[in-house]
């Protein structure tokens, strides 16, 4: 049996259907979730999809973090049992709900920033990166228009000695993020954060690359290797 | 008298029939008003006067217009796809598999120079609830935008604005940006275009059309609360020229709330999936005044409403006020009673409010032949009681003046063919890179950028491509193009050849990603209709597209007319935006601009004559606009389509781009640097003419190595002219003429294309 992998729509979600179309090419079964709902439905894992949740009110991420079905979520999440992928919007909620550390804030050219976009792999150890090789380049897009990532000195030593900077950007900073950092994990290697869109790089028809279907295979490949699933 | 202090009923309305009451101060003239009073046999209360007035507007009623505007009807070419045409939210064509497609394009002009941000960004919000309204989802939009000068103070407010509201409004709904065009000339300081377009996607069995049938349905008005912004919007804003007290206007702006919209969106498709709704409209311009008459015209003629019910976001609001609000993201619906339950549960669903506001209700025969009976209360009083076909169809309808203006001859006789060309190979390079580098004609990243182009996962072909590009649905490979067009210095020059010309750049456009044009929308932005040379400009422009759509059998679908475009006497450039729908049964064969394999053939398609006359060169060479346009030939235009078409789905062809702004030279270095490879060219006779000239009906092609013969072949079947004239390589441009050569490396021609937006807009 294949592995289901959750979508979660919060009120203002609009990369949900794009999120299970790559969880689908990659050849797991996606898995509608609603954010009003405290049920995860059993799914192996969790893709918090790009948008607008709660139309970006009072701080991206900050409301959606408080939805019921968080309070299943961030438990499995942090105890590294369940794998959970936050994509731009997913990203913020998953540094709200304190599952990240730093923050994201308003480009540093204060518009909003849509292009192709090359990222580093620095991390290949993590549940949503197994299918990649350390210091691959990939092309996918950006598309965001708070996507700078913030975080203390002491935390971003932190990331950089502990080997949790996943993505770099490659060929220019777009947004101002702090060392050019354009994904990062957890403790666990189960959580991960993107601001970059990995689920629109997986069609040669529709994207600049199908360079982003490793995020979703990984996630197969992770299941298939034993890892914890749903503990 | 009324128990509500100061509440003008139809009681008091009889009472007092002398009232003095300010109809000119809403946009209304005088005989309008004695038509009012006589249609009511009484004057009007101060609620029916606030209906009649942004009903009888020039942007609700087309009084203007309508009698050009019935040619696109009259003219109309038999089309079996046309499924809904013109005077619904939209017009809807079949492009097969069950599917149909939705779309339309509508201006935001003036409510974009008061307010730039807010402006654009409800300008979006309009035309997405436009497509909704019509059952289908709503799955990528494009905006044509005209500026200022591009280094006037004023355009360093607006573009930015204008970019940031389409980009907030748009981005947050998650709809993909696809495509669009931007330019600039001195006539729109002070008067920028903002028209939006968007496209939906829908099953045939899904169509929805604004009616209220059925005595005892349900009126709901679901989404935002009534509040006091854009009041006045439609018959004030809309339908006046600006003058020096035009800031005052600001609060007759709306304030667009996408978060909202995208919930509106949710709930709405949802509640057609479940067909809870019988009838259904926006409210857009004129708001609940709209809505409610333009709903029971459409269906029995009759309907009640307590209008103390429509929830307030601010209490003062007095029942004139709640009629006018153009409050955004709002929607009214008729629901019968038995599904009301499972309506407002839905509703809840997404978080969206739901009040019931009224019913639908039966009418006698004679009620009927007045127009029907719409009848509003205000806690429990009556304050409306009209025939509401009067104010919703059968508003004022004027034959203004026209004439063709005398200095019309004199701009014509200004022959482009006479400027200065360049004598020198040096001074060909230098004019080429100055073209490319022009704003309008060089690279609109900084714009596009802030768009997003890839949500929903279906944009196939998007900016900078020749037209947008997406996939209807995951399991099908069918697609539909898209491209807006519009050249206001060609239709200044010629009205009727301009229109027609930017009908067949964007009929080119669709056809150079490989799709077949199949209808058309059209967004007509003209100065004021009380001038009898703009008048005169509107007649032959829409006379020019009704003759072209019924040649290339386009119907148009719909559309829109934005007037008063101009300060003071100085009217803008006439610039009708044409937007062409194609289908295309593959998507996987599309075709895009870039030169993709090293060694593959270029071709041009087409015949190339020196015409000059409104020309991207000749404007920014020489700040010169004079002459006649380019020729048209619309039979060249559609067997140029059919070859294009015919190749992308023979796979004949590695990249394909159309000639428009700027000719062959802009051309040839767009699909060099799109695909990161040079081009060698060779002309045999004026290198000038070849690199500049502006002639329709043509496109370059980049042929497949070893389908050389077969297309040469396709395009003779089709009678158009072919000649091979480069090869794709290197790492430049160089066209080699008989009087020499001119060589431009890739960066060069970058640095040039790319510099000018970036460097006027640093620093906003």
């Amino acid at each position: 049996m294949t592995a289901r992998v959750g979508v979660v729509t919060f009120p203002g979600s609009l990369d949900d259907k794009d999120a299970a179309r790559a969880v689908a090419l990659a050849g797991a079964e996606p898995v509608s979730l609603w954010h009003a709902d405290a049920d995860l439905k059993g799914v192996d894992a969790v893709v918090l999809p790009g948008g607008f949740s709660y139309g970006d009110y009072l701080r991206c991420g900050a409301i959606a973090r408080f939805a019921p079905l968080m309070s299943e979520l961030v438990p499995a999440a942090r105890s590294g049992a369940l794998p959970v992928l936050g994509i731009c919007n997913g990203f913020q909620i998953l540094c709200e709900s304190h599952l990240l550390p730093g923050a994201l804030t308003r480009n540093a050219s204060l518009r909003f920033v849509n292009r192709d976009q090359v990222l580093r792999v620095e991390n290949a150890g993590t549940a949503w990166t197994g299918d990649y090789t350390e210091g691959r380049e990939i092309l996918v897009v950006l598309k965001s228009g708070e996507g700078s990532y913030v975080a203390d000195e002491a935390t971003l030593d932190e990331l950089e000695a502990t080997g949790r900077v996943v993505v770099r950007y490659v060929g220019g900073n777009p947004n101002g993020s702090r060392r050019d950092i354009a994904g990062i994990t957890n403790e666990h290697g189960n959580v991960v954060g993107l601001m970059p869109h990995p689920e629109h790089a997986v069609e040669a028809l529709t994207g600049p690359s199908t360079e982003g279907l490793g995020f979703f295979t990984s996630i197969l490949s992770h299941m298939a290797a034993g890892s914890p699933v749903n503990a | 008298m009324s128990e509500v202090p100061g509440l003008d009923t139809v009681a008091v309305a009889h009472e007092n029939p002398d009232t003095p009451q300010p109809y000119a101060e809403l946009g209304m003239a005088k005989d309008e008003y004695e038509r009012v009073r006589e249609i009511l046999g009484r004057r009007p209360t101060s609620a029916e006067l606030a209906i009649y007035s942004v009903m009888w507007s020039e942007h609700c009623s087309y009084k203007s217009s309508k009698v050009h505007l019935r040619q696109f009807g009259e003219k109309a070419p038999e089309n079996d796809a046309l499924l809904v045409g013109m005077g619904e939210n939209a017009g809807v064509v079949d492009v097969g598999d069950g599917r149909a497609v939705t779309f339309k394009i509508e201006s935001h002009n003036h409510p974009s120079y008061v307010e730039p941000h807010q402006g654009a960004a409800t300008g979006v919000g309009g035309i997405v609830r436009d497509i909704l309204t019509m059952g289908a989802r709503p799955v990528a939009v494009m905006d044509a935008l005209r500026f200022g000068p591009a280094d006037a103070d004023d355009t360093k407010r607006v573009l930015p604005g204008v970019v940031s509201g389409i980009s907030f409004y748009g981005n947050c709904l998650g709809l993909p940006n696809i495509g669009g065009e931007i330019g600039f000339g001195a006539g729109y300081i002070g008067n920028p275009l903002v028209n939006a377009l968007c496209v939906g996607v829908m099953k045939h069995e899904d169509i929805k059309l604004a009616q209220a049938p059925g005595p005892g349905n349900k009126v709901v008005l679901f989404g935002s609360t009534t509040g006091p912004d854009g009041i006045g919007g439609a018959s004030v804003l809309a339908s006046a020229t600006f003058d020096d007290e035009s800031h005052a206007k600001r609060p007759s702006v709306q304030v667009g709330d996408p978060f909202m919209e995208k919930l509106l969106i949710e709930c709405s498709l949802e509640l057609f999936e479940k067909d809870m709704v019988v009838g259904i409209q926006d409210l857009g311009a004129a708001g609940v005044s709209c809505a409610t008459t333009e709903l029971a015209a459409g269906g029995t003629g009759g309907m009640n409403i307590q209008l103390d019910r429509v929830p307030l976001r601010d209490h003062r609001l007095t029942p004139e006020e709640i009629l006018m609000s153009e409050s955004q993201e709002r929607m009214m619906a008729i629901v019968e009673p038995s599904k009301m339950e499972e309506f407002l549960a839905v509703c809840d669903k997404w978080q969206i409010l739901a009040t019931e506001i009224g019913e639908v209700t039966d009418v006698t025969a004679e009620e009927a032949a007045r127009g029907g009976r719409l009848v509003m209360t205000w806690h429990g009083e009556t304050v409306v009681d009209m025939p509401p076909r009067t104010a919703s169809d059968e508003g004022p309808v004027y034959e203004r003046p026209y004439a063709r203006p005398a200095s019309q001859d004199a701009l014509q006789a200004d022959d482009a063919a006479g400027l200065a060309r360049p004598g020198t190979d040096a001074e060909l390079r230098d004019q080429l890179l100055r073209v490319l580098g022009a704003p309008g004609v060089g690279d609109p990243t900084w714009v596009t950028q802030q768009y997003d182009s890839y949500v929903r996962g279906d944009t196939v072909v998007s900016t900078p491509h020749d037209a947008g590009m997406i996939r209807i649905a995951d399991d099908s490979h069918r697609g539909v193009a898209l491209s807006t067009d519009g050249n206001g210095r060609f239709t200044r020059l010629d009205p009727y050849a301009g229109t027609q010309l930017a009908y067949a750049e964007a009929y080119r456009n669709v056809a150079a990603t490989g799709a077949r044009p199949l209808a058309v929308t059209n967004c007509l932005n003209f100065g004021s209709p009380e001038d009898p040379g703009v008048m005169w400009q509107f007649a032959e422009s829409t006379r020019g597209l009704a003759d072209a759509c019924l040649q290339l059998g386009t119907p148009v679908t719909g559309g829109n007319v934005s007037f008063y475009n101009q300060t003071g006497d100085v009217a803008i450039n006439p610039t009708p935006v044409i937007g062409v729908l194609g289908v295309i049964d593959d998507v996987r064969s599309r075709l895009r601009t870039a030169f993709g394999s090293e060694g593959a053939r270029v071709f041009l398609l087409g015949e190339t004559r020196p015409e000059f006359g409104g020309s991207a060169w000749a404007d920014t060479i020489h700040s010169h606009l004079g002459g006649l346009p380019p020729r048209v030939d619309l039979a060249a235009e559609a067997a140029l389509g059919e070859v294009l078409a015919a190749a992308a789905e023979r796979g004949l062809a590695d990249a394909a781009h159309d000639l428009s702004d700027g000719g062959l030279g802009v051309a040839l270095a767009e699909s060099a640097m799109r695909g990161g490879r040079g081009v060698r060219v060779t002309v045999d006779g004026d290198v000038f003419t070849a690199l500049f000239s502006e002639s329709g009906a043509r496109a370059v092609v980049a042929v497949r190595p070893g389908e050389e013969e077969a297309f040469v072949a396709l395009a003779g079947s089709h009678g158009v002219p072919v000649e091979q004239i480069g090869v794709v390589g290197g790492d430049s441009l160089s066209v080699t003429h008989p009087g020499g050569a001119v060589e431009v490396p890739l960066a060069e021609l970058r640095e040039a294309y790319e510099a000018a937006l970036p460097a006027l807009m640093s620093g906003v």
